[in-house]
């Protein structure tokens, strides 16, 4: 990777009636743009593709500038060397599954090539499926060529518009671990659309929220995924943290598993994961009570200490407090409790957390939430 | 009984070298302009759709008659074809398969656009993606997954080739061995007196020529939309 960030966009964009107005910059790894449906995500990654040309702006990949209005340049999609894997697969109905894996390869030049083929194929488990044609498979055996086909072009950058959403449970949870395959063994920037909260927090390395055609935020997910001031994403998904953890081991005795992060230590239910594997968790703001003195006597295992360091605005009889533990973490509670423990910033507090939820990387099912008490 | 006439024989070759030159010779064209009706905008559209399909409507006659007009040896196309080239038109059977190309190109213009019309523009965005540029898009993706659709165009204009009579005549004459197609053939044949016997042999061989034309284009169809489905 280069010191250039993977995606600088700062594009006006109009699509009939409909504006988009994207402004951000995202670095390696995998990037999660955000939004309900008709926030104009799918738009953005066709202005990125080249698909539809913005009334202004600039958009650059890897250092590469692919549009840029003010110097008159607009790369053609042909030109701009992304990997686009559509929502509906779009494989080529009259080649098999090879020649529609080596299709975008021979645009690409020898000395920019940076996919194997025998690699991609062991990548996502293509060997089976070669001499088929796309008409034979299943919707995620088409994701997974589909992605292949995008890869074994040589792109400077991945983008997937929502390749998950048109399979079910069962084959999402099958596509889910070569996604992360990609980010994390090809070093590989990915522009991952989705409206999955759950996706997001598993995927996603920086996050870009859309609402209404406009990026109201964007940076690394933890950060983003801790605002408790963002009323245009208050409906997009359930308020709650994301924290980064590793496993640090398994309580045979209770059948636990121990999960480090910046804050001490979480405990779940056991987790088939090796000592030394790194995740993402949710720990949710209705799962997250406060209280002023350690609890004795509770249930809750997981106990931790911290400071307030923002209130949040009161909706109905709610609020959130933004809590500090180590890293930060939001309590949703009520407003009566907020002047009844007379809560304030810099305040000392104990957070107790009643359920972490964590998305098993194993593949054998989706999100699963788990219920510690 | 069953062996043809010398006569037979060099209508049924003629008929198949002018419908065989008419729809090698117009199927590029045939392809470009509907591709161009069938995914572009440009002011005129209407007119060149209505003039492509004029020759469906028009009396063949008055298409001949145009014909011989403009390619004439004394037409303004005609005579810059013969000038520039040494090319005539006018009763030569290179004048029949342009009458036969003319009558035919509706037909298989409108089977060609139908077949890209239903193509998946998407497909097509996709190819753009991976890095083909669009000349490369069209002649990996549009064309093959078009095939279909042109094969349906070429077997219809071929057909009616075959059976072009009107311009035909108008255009380059019932001259024998030239331009003395099948049907002109037969319609020389109605008009000799004692000519019966041979008309109906001549009706006879159209009718093998036209079953064995569907019957492999059926063929051939099947085979490719097989391919195209996976």
């Amino acid at each position: 990777m280069t010191g250039n960030a993977a995606i600088e966009a700062d594009i006006v964009a109009r699509f009939g009636p409909f504006r988009l107005n994207a402004n951000f910059a995202a670095g390696a790894g995998l990037t999660a743009i955000f939004g309900p449906s008709g926030c104009g995500k799918t738009s953005l990654i066709n202005v990125l593709a080249g698909l539809h040309k913005p009334e202004s702006g600039r958009v650059a990949i890897d250092g590469k500038v692919l549009f840029d209005s003010a110097r008159n340049i607009n790369l053609p999609p042909h030109r701009r060397r992304l990997g686009y894997v559509f929502q509906d697969g779009r494989l080529f109905p009259h080649l098999t599954v090879h020649s529609n894996l080596t299709y975008g390869t021979r645009w690409v030049a020898k000395s920019d090539r940076h996919q194997d083929f025998d690699h991609v194929v062991e990548l996502l488990n293509l060997g089976p499926l070669l001499t088929r044609r796309p008409r034979k498979l299943s919707g995620g055996e088409k994701q997974r060529v589909a992605i292949g086909r995008a890869l074994l072009a040589s792109p400077r950058l991945l983008l997937m518009d929502e390749p998950l959403a048109s399979l079910d449970v069962v084959q999402k949870a099958e596509i889910l671990p070569f996604i992360e395959r990609l980010r994390d063994e090809l070093r590989l920037p990915i522009a991952f659309v989705s409206h999955s909260v759950e996706e997001v927090v598993r995927l996603g390395d920086t996050l870009v929220i859309l609402s209404e055609g406009n990026t109201v935020e964007c940076g690394p997910i933890e950060e983003v995924m801790s605002r408790i001031d963002l009323p245009q994403v208050a409906d997009l998904y359930e308020a709650g943290a994301a924290v980064r953890v590793m496993v640090e081991g398994h309580d045979d005795t209770f059948g636990l598993t121990r999960l480090a992060f910046t804050g001490g230590t979480l405990l779940v239910p056991r987790l088939e994961r090796a000592t030394g594997a790194r995740l993402r968790v949710r720990i949710r703001a209705r799962d997250v009570a406060l209280s002023l003195a350690r609890p004795t006597g509770t249930s809750v295992l997981n106990v931790l200490d911290g400071r307030i360091v923002e209130i949040g605005k009161v909706s109905g009889s709610l609020m959130d407090i933004l809590v500090d533990v180590g890293c930060p973490i939001i309590a949703r509670i009520t407003r009566k409790s907020f002047h009844e423990l007379e809560l304030h910033c810099g305040q000392k507090v104990f957070a107790m957390i009643k359920a972490v939820a964590v998305d098993r990387s194993s593949g054998d099912s989706a999100n699963v939430t788990k219920i510690i008490s | 009984m069953w062996s043809l006439t010398e006569l037979e024989t060099e209508a049924i070759l003629l008929s198949l070298r002018v419908a065989a030159t008419a729809v090698i010779a117009s199927l590029p064209l045939g392809i470009l302009v509907a591709w161009l009706l069938a995914r572009c905008r440009f002011p005129g559209k209407e007119l060149l759709n209505g003039l492509v399909h004029l020759p469906l409507i028009l009396p063949p006659v008055v298409v001949g008659y145009l014909l011989l007009v403009t390619l004439g040896r004394n037409g303004t196309v005609g005579a810059w074809l013969f000038d520039a080239f040494g090319i005539t038109l006018a009763f030569t059977w290179k004048g029949a398969a342009v009458a036969s190309a003319v009558m035919a190109f509706p037909l298989m213009v409108r089977a060609i656009r139908l077949s890209l019309e239903s193509i998946d523009p998407r497909l097509e965005q996709a190819a753009w993606t991976l890095g083909a540029s669009p000349r490369w898009v069209f002649a990996t993706v549009t064309l093959p997954l078009a095939l279909p659709g042109i094969l349906t165009g070429v077997i219809l204009a071929f057909a009616r080739s075959l059976g072009e009579f009107g311009a035909t005549i108008t255009f380059v004459s019932n001259i024998p061995s030239e331009t003395r197609t099948l049907p002109l053939a037969l319609f020389s044949l109605v008009n000799t007196p004692g000519g019966e016997q041979g008309a109906l042999r001549l009706v006879m061989i159209s009718i093998v020529i036209a079953m064995l034309a569907l019957a492999a284009s059926e063929l051939l169809a099947r085979r490719i939309s097989a391919r195209l489905r996976g």
